[in-house]
């Protein structure tokens, strides 16, 4: 109960955020510029977050390639955001972006086809994902492959990706990826309202993910998963196809990663292929082991403390940041396995 | 009487050359309580595996009702309504003991069922009437993982009677359980047997008596002897393989 209300007052905080941006300069109140794009940032990290916990906290489906679906929502949306740049960009070509012109594209491949469109884009952060979650958690569940091994494939996967991603004849700009957006939705980017306007819809989207999670947490088919993740075989024996479940919960969860990286691409400005580095999915599983996984607000929970620790301890001291996050995980998991969350719920009793 | 539920006819299984059933034939009729003892590799454990469909008989009949179990794999045959109970009793311990019964409720199960899925009052009746059966009622909110060992097998057995199953095999029930748990187990299978067949596979002699059931003794794969607990015990070929030594 305690927990629900310090959740409340949390979003409740952020949702002020901007609002607090908008007073003058000198108001005590008042909010940097930095401190709002910093949070939209982790808001979308805490999506992801979400999704990771979804399927390992109840799953145990332990993927270290989430980041690449978060990075192919990112794509999408940016394939939109180069589109909108039209005539204005360096070359000032009406339809081909910039690196295309560079790169001697003569017109669009196909497979940018329908990206001048929103809802389409928007559709794709979720489909492609989706999909690619599908079509790799199929085969791997059919094969009922589990466990390190599943998470030596999802790695492979974002790897992959990455490398696919730096190759310039991919038409995805290439090691430089995309940049220099101009508007979304007919809003110039770098403005206050622009920020206010994607903060609201990150945290719009962290509350529909949240509220999506918890349905399928508590329903029967949340049961199911924790019931796979502790005795799969059992669960086969019961008489469910733990394939199906599996890839359920898989795919959802690669979809709400996709929305994520679309939110966090537009705030952040640039997508590129160091967004598949192993690293950032590794560093994902980290909050939500740091946060408690199995949880859900454990996942928020450790987020947005590990990426504050983040950005504070890389402007004081930038050499001391990947061991301070290799310790804290090994910290968390010798003394707090239950995460940060854990705290709370003893403290309660 | 009617056919029976079990039939088992000249069942040999083969490994590399060592006869694990010899033979072997068997019949249980429908509502029968059955006990099966036997020294150590006698073809127990086996027997089992051959009607549940783990293991492919080298010879023989294998029928449950009019079923050639021979011909299914282990899938089909629990559909058809053959439960087993293994001797390491496995559950769910992060789910309560409601939660464990309620996965294995009859039920479509697939996921999107799952998600959409609402406890009705019938499916909490009947969740709530197996708890009572297997005298967990009072744990009913209690996390599998803070069950005793004799309660965990109660659980376990209770899961099996969610299926419905028309023929429960269990296997070695009361292996570390106190006298106490032992009693109330004997007690367990006796009232449900009668309304399904029940096969149990013991060594413990006292919980076999106090089953009160037809027992029969294997040894080298094949039957010995058969009949009640007092007709095998004075059985001297049963005294000199199995209860003398």
């Amino acid at each position: 109960m305690t927990l629900r209300l310090v959740l409340v007052g949390a979003v409740l905080v952020l949702a002020m955020l901007p609002a607090l941006n908008r007073l003058p300069a000198d108001s005590a109140l008042h909010v940097s510029d930095f401190i709002v794009s910093v949070t939209g940032k982790w808001i979308t990290y805490a999506i992801l977050a979400l999704a990771i916990d979804l399927a390992w906290g109840y799953a145990g489906i332990l993927s270290l390639g989430h980041g690449a679906f978060f990075a192919l929502g990112g794509y999408a949306i940016g394939m939109h955001l180069m589109r909108l740049i039209g005539p204005r960009g360096v070359y000032g070509h009406p339809v081909l972006p910039d690196f295309m012109v560079f790169l001697g594209y003569q017109e669009l491949p196909w497979y940018w086809l329908g990206f001048d469109h929103f809802p389409f884009a928007i559709l794709m952060a979720v489909v492609v994902p989706g999909l690619l979650a599908g079509v790799v958690g199929y085969l791997a569940f059919r094969s009922r492959i589990t466990g390190v091994y599943l998470s030596i494939i999802t790695q492979a996967l974002t790897y992959a990706l990455m490398l696919a991603f730096f190759r310039n004849d991919m038409g995805f700009g290439g090691n430089n990826g995309f940049t220099d957006f101009k508007e979304l939705l007919g809003m110039p980017l770098n403005t206050p309202t622009a920020r206010s306007a994607l903060f609201y819809a990150s945290l719009l989207l962290l509350l529909g993910a949240l509220w999506l999670c918890s349905w399928v947490a508590r329903s029967k088919l949340g049961r199911v998963l924790v019931a796979i993740r502790d005795a799969e075989s059992r669960v086969r024996f019961l008489g469910y196809d733990v394939t199906q479940h599996k890839l359920f919960v898989f795919v959802l969860s690669a979809m709400i990663a996709g929305l994520a990286g679309a939110l966090y691409v537009p705030q952040v400005g640039i997508i590129n292929p160091g967004e598949f580095s192993p690293g950032n999915s590794i560093e994902a599983v980290i909050w939500v082991a740091v946060g408690g996984r199995g949880t859900l607000v454990g996942a928020l929970l450790g987020a947005f403390s590990v990426n504050a620790l983040k950005t504070w301890l890389t402007t004081v001291a930038p050499d001391l940041w990947l061991f301070a996050l290799g310790g804290l995980f090994v910290a968390v998991t010798l003394f707090l396995p239950r995460g940060l969350i854990g705290l709370f719920s003893k403290a309660q009793k | 009487m009617t056919e029976p539920v079990l039939y088992l006819d000249g069942v040999s299984v083969v490994f590399d050359g060592f006869r694990a059933l010899n033979n072997l034939s068997l019949i249980v009729d429908a509502g029968e309580l059955r006990a099966i003892i036997g020294p150590n590799g006698a073809g127990k454990t086996t027997m089992m595996d051959v009607i549940t469909g783990k293991t492919r008989p080298t010879a023989g009949v294998v029928r449950f009702r009019e079923h050639d179990l021979t011909k299914l794999d282990e899938a089909s045959i629990a559909t058809l309504g053959i439960g087993r109970k293994f001797q390491k009793p496995t559950m769910f311990d992060a789910l309560t003991v409601f939660e464990n019964l309620e996965l294995a409720l009859k039920a479509p199960r697939g996921p999107f069922s799952c998600l959409r899925w609402v406890l009705s009052g019938e499916a909490r009746r009947r969740i709530e009437q197996v708890m009572e059966e297997v005298g967990l009622a009072a744990r009913a909110h209690d996390r599998a993982a803070i069950l005793s060992h004799g309660q965990r097998q109660w659980l376990e057995i209770g899961m099996l009677l969610m299926q419905d199953p028309e023929l429960l095999l269990v296997d070695e029930p009361v292996a570390g359980m106190t006298d106490q748990e032992t009693e109330h187990t004997a007690a367990l299978l006796v009232r449900i047997a009668g309304r399904r067949s029940v096969v149990v596979v013991e060594h413990d002699l006292e919980f076999v008596r106090a089953l009160g059931s037809k027992v029969t003794v294997l040894c080298e794969g094949s039957m010995l002897s058969e009949g009640s607990i007092d007709h095998v015990q004075n059985d001297p070929r049963v005294i000199e393989v199995y209860l003398g030594r």
